[in-house]
């Protein structure tokens, strides 16, 4: 689309048409006392090239995690994006990021949100997967209050192993909605899942545990699942999407609802976002799912074609009693998952969670060799672990910055009495030489 | 059309057969004419309580999603899985195989506000 500013003749016109003289007269209704008389004291304007020349000093400021060696993790995580994906998403058929208006046109962006959500019910073991949410944390949310729907119920426990960061967000939906949210709390770094037990009465709608935790340890999920056989709670299981190439995907252990932030699939880091939210669920709850589905269908030609499907509850007819009024997806990055899965295939994802795994149990047997080092728990995990350290962990932080080094995050960051933890997350980005590096500057630490 | 005298109706077009204390329900030949062609039948499960008036389950036709109401409140017993497959059975057979729900019900006293063959031949201006 070209952009053509209003000429002055432009102007001129449209003024004469509506009848008045100058674009000031249009201002007339608004109350002497609201206008403000005041000068705008700006610098002079600069040319294109003035300009670049000023932008591009002050950039050079700035840092980059191309720089740096990072070990920051907590969520959002730094994977190597083969430079297709980038590629491929700037193509200006794909580059939108919404679901196209008249969808059905789109057949090309409408066929890889349709392989999106195969791969990603592939990946989870699940029957159903929508066309992506806004971010983990959202379709978090969007799962209690299906839970809600389906069972009728109005309490949704969560373990305070999950990501803070989507607990937060959790209670922001839950509280207009009426939904309790009961947190359990966590034991050694795991959830303490006898308080499940506990508490599970006749009114929980839904069960919600993230595995690997926000610490990086693996939750004992089949027991969870167990645990709520016989009970009409759902289970919600918040995964990490890389790990499920080793670790046994949701469907095997019976959960209701997956979810799980798709920004390590294919997406930068973007500064915080956008990011894409993994939802998935069983058939049978297809037409309580929020979100957009696509499906595939024969033209009145008897051609394969692709459709939204499913979205009369959300938009048409039913907005008050669907689930969620959310509409649009993160087709974008949708489409740069769906690139990514498909470059990676089978054993491309087994090979880079098997080097998340060994790369951050080799810097972990490493890390505790350091005087003043040492583990919080014997736990299993996958790519993210938890540290004690001799220092402050935010003192750690300040001086790897210095020298370039990411070191992780200060736990007290988010629980204010965990002063001395620090959690670390290895990816496979992260090089040996890289590893080799941030343990001597932690051996240096006392210096 | 047909309007069945051995049942008791409800302004939502639902259908009773009352037998002892178990209410088999179904919409009306009326409401499934009213829907049109009836793609998907949500059923509620088995041992879910209702009270009178709370929605059910859910009628989605091609043009349109209905929700059911449950006429009089109740514990449902029984469901009829058939719908899962079949839901064009609802305009085919609206009164017989097309039943939706079985109900224990709690109150017979809230049968009285149902309508009987006749009444509900007038609600519908037939």
């Amino acid at each position: 689309m070209s952009y053509i500013p209003n000429t002055d003749s432009d102007r001129e016109k449209m003024l004469k048409d509506i009848g008045v003289d100058k674009f000031e007269d249009l201002l007339k209704s608004i109350p002497q006392v609201l206008k403000s008389d005041i000068k705008l004291s700006l610098p002079k304007e600069l040319s294109e090239l003035e300009i670049e020349k000023e932008i591009s000093q002050i950039t050079t400021k700035n840092s980059s995690i191309e720089k740096v060696s990072s070990f920051l993790g907590g969520g959002v995580y730094n994977h190597f994006i083969p430079k297709v994906v980038d590629y491929i998403i700037s193509r200006p058929e794909f580059a939108t990021a919404y679901t196209p208006y008249q969808a059905e046109v789109s057949q090309g962006t409408l066929q890889a949100m349709y392989e999106f959500q195969t791969m990603i019910s592939e990946l989870t073991q699940m029957d159903v997967t929508n066309a992506s949410m806004y971010d983990g944390a959202t379709a978090m949310a969007e799962s209690a209050m299906m839970a809600k729907n389906i069972t009728r119920k109005n309490k949704i426990i969560v373990s305070e192993t999950v990501n803070p960061n989507y607990i937060k967000v959790l209670e922001t939906y839950c509280e207009p909605l009426n939904i309790e949210l009961i947190k359990i709390k966590s034991k050694n770094f795991v959830t303490d899942i006898d308080e499940i037990k506990k508490i599970l009465d006749k009114d929980v709608a839904g069960v919600i545990m993230q595995s690997p935790n926000f610490f990086g340890y693996i939750e004992e999920m089949e027991k969870v699942s167990e645990i709520l056989q016989d009970t009409k709670a759902l289970f919600i299981a918040s995964v990490d999407a890389i790990s499920l190439a080793l670790l046994k995907p949701p469907g095997s252990y019976d959960a209701d609802i997956v979810i799980g932030e798709g920004q390590m699939l294919g997406n930068h880091l973007n500064f915080g976002g956008p990011y894409l939210g993994l939802f998935s669920t069983r058939k049978k709850y297809i037409r309580k799912m929020p979100g957009r589905i696509v499906g595939a269908t024969k033209d009145s030609n008897g051609k394969d074609g692709f459709v939204l499907t499913l979205q009369t509850r959300e938009q048409h007819i039913r907005r008050e009693k669907a689930t969620s009024n959310i509409c649009s997806n993160e087709g974008l990055n949708a489409m740069a998952t769906t690139i990514y899965l498909s470059l990676m295939g089978n054993s491309g994802m087994k090979k880079i969670a098997n080097l998340c795994l060994q790369k951050s149990h080799y810097l972990f047997e490493n890390i505790q060799k350091i005087d003043g080092f040492s583990k919080v728990t014997d736990k299993p995990f996958f790519k993210e672990f938890v540290i004690k350290t001799p220092i402050p962990a935010k003192e750690i932080i300040e001086k790897a910055n210095r020298e370039n080094i990411f070191a992780g995050i200060p736990l007290d960051k988010f629980y204010a009495s965990k002063t001395h933890e620090l959690l670390i997350a290895v990816t496979e980005k992260n090089s040996k030489k890289e590893i080799d590096e941030f343990l001597d500057f932690l051996s240096r630490i006392h210096e | 059309m047909k309007f069945p005298e051995n049942l008791k109706y409800s302004e939502d077009h639902e259908w009773l057969k009352i037998d002892g204390n178990i209410a088999t329900i179904g919409i009306t030949e009326f409401a499934q004419g009213e829907l049109g062609d009836v793609v998907f039948v949500e059923l509620p499960e088995v041992d879910d309580e209702f009270d009178a008036g709370e929605a059910f389950g859910t009628i989605e036709a091609v043009k349109t999603v209905s929700d059911m109401m449950l006429p009089i409140a109740g514990k449902i017993v029984e469901v009829n899985n058939l719908l899962e497959d079949e839901p064009e059975m609802i305009n085919s057979d609206s009164f017989g195989k097309g039943w939706i729900v079985k109900v224990e019900i709690s109150d017979e006293k809230e049968l009285e506000n149902l309508m009987d063959s006749k009444a509900y031949k007038e609600f519908v201006g037939e």
